[in-house]
Parts: structure tokens; sequence; C-alpha cells
């Protein structure tokens, strides 16, 4: 009895495991049958592309059998070696370790005055009758690292005379995840003071810089090696709050410059850094709102607060205010058309200390007060066309110098800008200008812009 | 002292629960649905771009700043669609999360099959050709499944212990989304090889999957506004070929294509290309649907 439940258990056992390998089995040989189907269709299939290829005619059928071969392995490897004939690729898309890029200005024109730089004091707009080229700036930018992006602007300069200038507009290095919203940013840079001067000159809205900034900010901008920390407030709207601090050689600061000032007529007082209070504090406040899904408004005040070279204790304070709205509809075509409104007010007092000036006259000790602004309108009216108009007014007070810096001007331009594309512009702008005891000047200029390579995304 | 402390970390739980909620921001509309549908409950999604608003230019505003800073999850449709203004806001963000590689950056594009892919060297003489590939692959909702998984997994990455939550809902999504084509491709069946031009190289992934031919576009290179003559070689081109459809996006000009309709006798529609640019297109699976009615509609 015993033996025979042993019997029927290993014979029940023997039966449901060969039952078990029988599924196996199976299993198995669908899919070896699947598998072979699968082999028989893509042995048709490459059959099919070898006949298909076959039937084209080749392209090198002129040539020797080696060469041709070569031809056939070139057309199957995707992977392309270089060669002198094709471009370099510094920049491919899937990897981008540099962003470069060239922006060209051109412009032709004419002014009532032949000493154009007289009226156009910064360094990028039009300095002559006929043609000037504005610059051609290389930039390049991209992620040095997990931690940093990094930027630099190069721009080459055509002096009048026929001189090429190579200038350093801008080096700097960002960080990109600091905590509590957190961000710094180092090297040579444009000061965050109102929305003008952080601009490059092919992102102008008109050919040349606005008057009241020249002045106070300097023909090349508030620009200087430094530092800047900024904040993103935690708040439901954009607040950003920054501080940059920077060497203050500077025109409206401790200039180093040779010969008398152009702006306060003493000789300049060489000053050195003698500690912090010797550098130059750019903070600034942005908000912006968007007043609704089509309109957005920001606006901004910002401040420079430095030594000068009038004296070794004299200093100057820069202020500013500014305001940029944009109207875009949702259904908006490659950007158009749009309105826009941008307008900036700066003051600055500049404390100047009694000095020596030419021919040894004493001048006394004595506050210069400057203020200026300008307002545009822009209106992309179809797309690639922009139609402008700005209005800008500066002034100064009475000084013992009179510095053809600080006399009181006002200008009225228009201009109509075309974009064949996002990388090239045609501009004509006529400019009409009174400047306080020298008269009225008219200038008409047309610019080119051409841009290669990368194109970076604008700010708001 | 102790009654205080309670209140405080209750308080403290209450706040650490409501922002147990994923921030998630997304680049377009279909992409907000999508994430949505999978995200439930557990994400608020803001999303950047408008229906009606052409995702190549959307404006960088300063509030998407603000949005963007506060992101767990960053969705966007990729293939460099978003080139021309998204990695400059994403610079200035402050957030490591979604900066590009980052652990809540989602590209909604890995995996999708490009088509377009130039074959020669890309310059800008050709116009704004998309070195990675056409991106507009939401519109083929077998793509649209591609970009739900990669949201599903960019949603578990950022929240693992939801993994179950957002899994179900990608099932129930897929299934949804199985559905609406299923529904676009019975509508478009009769007019299989059916030959449209359209305003924009936008439709290429539309028209492979419900078997139709683009024999020519308004625009005579990408984002290169139609000339006279180039507008006399589609007239002539249409009319050669019998076409009956002129597809476009609702954010391009309706002149040209209205002149051309008039000179050949086909019908422009304007398509709701992104989910709620049409009242029917209320998510992307109804999107999906809307857009093969609408064709469909217009065709013979």
């Amino acid at each position: 009895m015993k033996y025979f439940r042993i019997a029927v258990l290993v014979a029940t056992l023997l039966v449901v495991r060969s039952a078990r390998a029988d599924e196996t089995l199976d299993a198995l040989k669908q899919q070896l049958q699947l598998l072979q189907q699968q082999v028989q269709q893509l042995q048709q299939k490459v059959a099919e592309l070898e006949s298909a290829k076959a039937s084209q005619p080749t392209k090198a059928a002129g040539l020797s059998a080696e060469a041709s071969a070569k031809a056939e392995t070139a057309a199957t490897t995707p992977a392309k070696t270089w060669s002198p004939e094709q471009p370099l690729t510094l920049g491919r898309a899937g990897s981008a370790y540099v962003n470069l890029s060239l922006v060209g200005d051109t412009v032709l024109g004419w002014s009532t005055t032949p000493d154009v730089e007289r009226i156009e004091g910064a360094h990028h707009d039009p300095s002559q009758r006929g043609f000037t080229l504005q610059g051609a700036e290389l930039t390049l930018d991209g992620a040095v690292d997990p931690y940093f992006t990094a930027l630099a602007t190069i721009p080459l300069v055509l002096e009048p005379g026929g001189e090429t200038v190579v200038e350093l507009e801008e080096a700097w290095v960002q960080t990109t995840s600091l905590p509590w919203n957190l961000q710094v940013k180092a090297g040579q840079m444009f000061a965050n003071f109102g929305r003008h001067n952080q601009l490059h000159s092919h992102s102008w809205d008109f050919v040349d810089q606005p008057i009241v900034i020249t002045r106070l900010l300097g023909g090349d901008g508030l620009r200087n090696p430094g530092a800047q920390l900024s904040w993103l407030a935690p708040l439901p709207f954009y607040t950003e709050l920054s501080l940059g601090v920077f060497n203050s050689d500077h025109s409206s600061f401790r200039a180093d410059g040779e010969g008398f000032s152009p702006l306060h007529g003493g000789e300049p007082v060489d000053r050195t850094l003698r500690g912090p209070q010797d550098l130059l504090y750019v903070p600034r406040l942005a908000v912006s709102f968007d007043l609704s899904d089509t309109q957005t408004l920001l606006l901004g005040s910002s401040a420079a607060v430095g030594p000068n070279n009038s004296g070794p204790n004299a200093s100057t304070q820069i202020l500013g205010a500014d305001l940029y709205w944009k109207w875009r509809p949702v259904n908006a075509h490659q950007g158009f058309p749009f309105v826009s409104w941008q307008t900036e007010w700066l003051f600055r007092r500049y404390d100047a200390a009694e000095r020596v000036g030419e021919g040894g006259t004493a001048l006394p000790s004595e506050t210069l007060r400057d203020w200026g602004l300008y307002s545009q309108l822009l209106w992309g009216f179809t797309r690639g066309w922009v139609a402008g108009l700005r209005g800008e007014y500066v002034t100064g007070n009475n000084a013992t110098f009179v510095s053809d810096g600080r006399l009181d001007r006002a200008r009225i331009s228009p201009n109509l800008t075309w974009y064949p594309t996002e990388f090239s512009k045609i501009r004509l702008q006529y400019n009409y200008d009174h400047i306080e005891q020298w008269g009225d000047e008219h200038s008409v200029w047309l610019q080119l812009e051409f841009l290669i390579g990368a194109h970076a995304a604008h700010k708001f | 002292m102790k009654r205080l402390l309670i209140v405080a970390v209750a308080l403290l739980g209450g706040i650490l629960s409501a922002q147990a909620k994923l921030h998630v921001v997304t680049t377009t509309p279909d992409l907000a649905s999508l994430t949505e549908a999978i995200g439930g409950n557990e994400v608020t999604v803001t999303c950047l771009g408008k229906p009606s608003e052409d995702p190549h230019y959307i404006q960088a505003k300063p509030s998407f700043i603000v949005a963007l800073n506060r992101a767990d999850v960053l969705v966007l449709v990729g293939m460099e669609l978003e080139i021309g203004w998204l990695p400059a806001l994403q610079k200035q963000t402050r957030n490591a999360r979604i900066q590009t590689g980052g652990a809540g950056y989602v590209d909604a594009s890995v995996g999708v099959t490009p088509l377009d892919l130039p074959s020669e060297t890309v310059t800008r003489a050709m116009g704004d050709v998309h070195p990675l590939g056409n991106p507009h692959y939401l519109l083929d909702p077998e793509a649209g499944k591609i970009a739900a998984r990669n949201i599903a997994a960019g949603l578990k990455r950022a929240a693992p212990d939801k993994a179950a939550v957002f899994e179900d809902a990608l099932a129930k999504l897929l299934a949804r989304i199985e559905t609406a084509q299923a529904e676009a491709q019975k509508l478009l069946a009769p007019f299989r090889g059916a030959k449209v031009i359209t305003y924009h190289r936008s439709f290429t992934y539309f028209v492979a999957r419900y078997g139709m031919e683009v024999i020519a576009e308004i625009e005579p290179k990408p984002g290169i506004p139609p000339s006279p003559s180039h507008l006399v070689s589609v007239a002539k081109q249409m009319r050669q070929a019998g076409v009956k459809a002129i597809l476009q996006e609702p954010w391009h000009e309706r002149r040209t294509s209205d002149l051309l309709a008039k000179q050949t006798g086909a019908k422009v529609v304007v398509l709701p290309v992104q989910t709620g640019s049409d009242p029917a297109a209320k998510d992307y699976p109804a999107t999906v649907k809307r857009l093969a009615e609408k064709v469909a509609a217009a065709l013979p």
C-alpha cells in the first residue's frame, strides 16, 4: 500500500512535470516561430532596400571601382568626418559648449555738422558723415559647469581715423544655483542701472544712444570690473533687488584723465583706492506686473554712488528711474504687432571740490547738477516693421566752468526699422537736435545690421 | 509653552502639506493638459504660452521668472522649439532643478522619432530650419503618448512617493488618447492620400499619421514670408494636384491663405493646434479629435 502510494505520487509528479515541460516547450516553439517570422520580414526588407538602391543611378558611375566602393561606404555611414570644404561647426545642435555670434552694424548718413562726434558722443554712435562701422561685436557664451554660466562680448570698432579698436565690453561669470534666490555675477560688466545701460549697441531701438545716458553714464555706458549680488524676492510679482560694486574709474566718477577735466574744468586729482569708500556702488530695485494677458509693466529705480576726481574727498551720486510698458496681443505672429513705451529719467549730483583750472585759475568748490530724460514709443505695426519716435531733453545748472557736456539740449528722432528676419535689420532715422549756444543740427542715418551665429534670447 | 509648540508644529505641518503639491511649469497648453491629467490633485500647473500664441515667439515676461523660480518641474516641447525665449529665462530663475539636465527638467520630446530631420548642413539661408527635426510632434497622438510618458517619469522623479498615483493616471490618459486617436483615424480614413498645403511647416507629423500629403507651403522657407512669385507657383501646384484644403495655425495671417483659396477653390482651415484654442479642444485628447473633425469637415 505504502509502495503504491509512493508510485502514484511519483507518477503524478512526473506527469505534471512533463506537462509543464510541454507547456514551456510550446511557448519556446511559439517564440522561435515569431523570431523566424521577424527575421524573414527583416530579410525581405533588406532585399527590397538593396534592390531599390541598385535600381537607383549611382552617382559615382564614372569613377573607378575603388572610388565607387568608397562612395558606397560613405553613403551608408551617417557620421561624416570633417573635410576642409565643410564649415567648421563650433556649436552644433545637441552640443552647445560655446554659443558664438558676430553682429555687424554699419551706418551711412549725413549731418549738418561736419563734426559728428560733437553731437553723437557714444562709442557706438555714428561718428562721421558717410559711412561708419559702429561695431562688429563678437559674443561667446555658454555654461561653464553645473554652477556657472559665462559670457564675453568683444566688439571691434573702426575709429574715424581708420584704426581698429578692440574693446572688452563684457566678460563675466554668473551663478545658476545659489540658495535663497541669490545670484552672483562677477567680471567686466555693464552695471545694472536702468534699462538702456545694459543693452549692447545691436539691441538699441535707435541708431544712437540717448544723450542723457552718454552724458551721465558715459560713452561706453556704466561698466567696469566688479561684482554684483542680486536677489529675487519671494513675492507673487517680480521684484529683483541688486547691488553692484565696481572700480570707480569712469567719466562721472574717479576718471584717470590727462589734462583738464572736460566736465569740471579742473586738473584731475589722482585718487588711489584707499578703501571701500573709493569704490562705485550701484543698487537697483526692479518690479514688474502683468497688467493683463497682453500688457506688461516694468518699473525700476537705480543709483550709482562713488568718488570723483575733482578733489581728494569729492563724490558723485547718480539717481535713475525707468519705466517700460509693452502691449502684445496673444495671437501675435513672430512678436508682431506690438506697442512699447520706455522712459528713463536720470539725475547727477557732482560735488566739485576747489580745483585749479587752465592757466592756473582757481575754481571754487561747487555742486554740478545735471538731469535729463528720454522717452520712446515703438509701434510694431506689421510683421517685421517698427515705427519709433524718441524725444529727449538734458540740462545742467550754471557753473564756473562752462562744459560742452552740460549744455541744455533737446532732440527729436523719428525712425523706421525693417527686420527681414530676426537676424538682420535696416533702419532709417532722422535727428533734429537743438543745442544751447550751438544752434540746430539735422542728421539722417541709414543703418544696416546683420547677425551670424547664435542669437541670444533677449531679456524683457 | 507645550501648547504653543504643538500649534507651531501643526502650522508647520499645514504649510508643508500645502507645499507638498508639485509646482509644474509647462511651455505650451498641450503639455499643461497632459501634466494636469497625470498629476491630478498632486500638482499645480502654470502654463507660459497661451493657446493662441505661437510657441516659437513667447514673450519672456518677468512674471515667468517668478513662476520658474518656484517650479519643481519644467516641461518643455523640446527640439529647440523654445530656443528663442526659454534659455534667457532659465538663467534668471536661480532654480537649479529646472536648468537643462536638472532633476526637474522634462524635455517631452525624448524618444520621439523626429521628422523633417535636415540631411544636409543647416544654414540660416534655409530659413528657420530646426536642426534637431520638426518640433510640432504633438499633432501626432502617438508622439503625444510618448510626451505623456516623459511627463509621468518627470513627476515621479520629483515626487517618488506619488508614483502609483501618477502611473494610474497615466494609464487612464493613454487610454483616452488611444480612443481619441481611433476616432480621429476613423474620421480621416476617407481622406487617405489627400493633398493639402500648409502655411508653415508645422503639420508634418499630422499628415504622416493620417496618410495625407503636404505638396507645398505658403512660406517659401520656414519662417520666411511668402513672395508673390512663390504664391503663383503654389497656386499652380494646387490646381494641378487638386488641393482642397489650406491648413494653418491660428497665429498666421489669413490674407494670403484666403487669396490662394479664392484662386483655387480650396478651403482655409484654421486649426486648433493647441489645447484651448477652440472651445471643443478642452484638453489634449479632445484636441486630437477636434483637429481631425476640422480637417474632415473641410475636405470633400
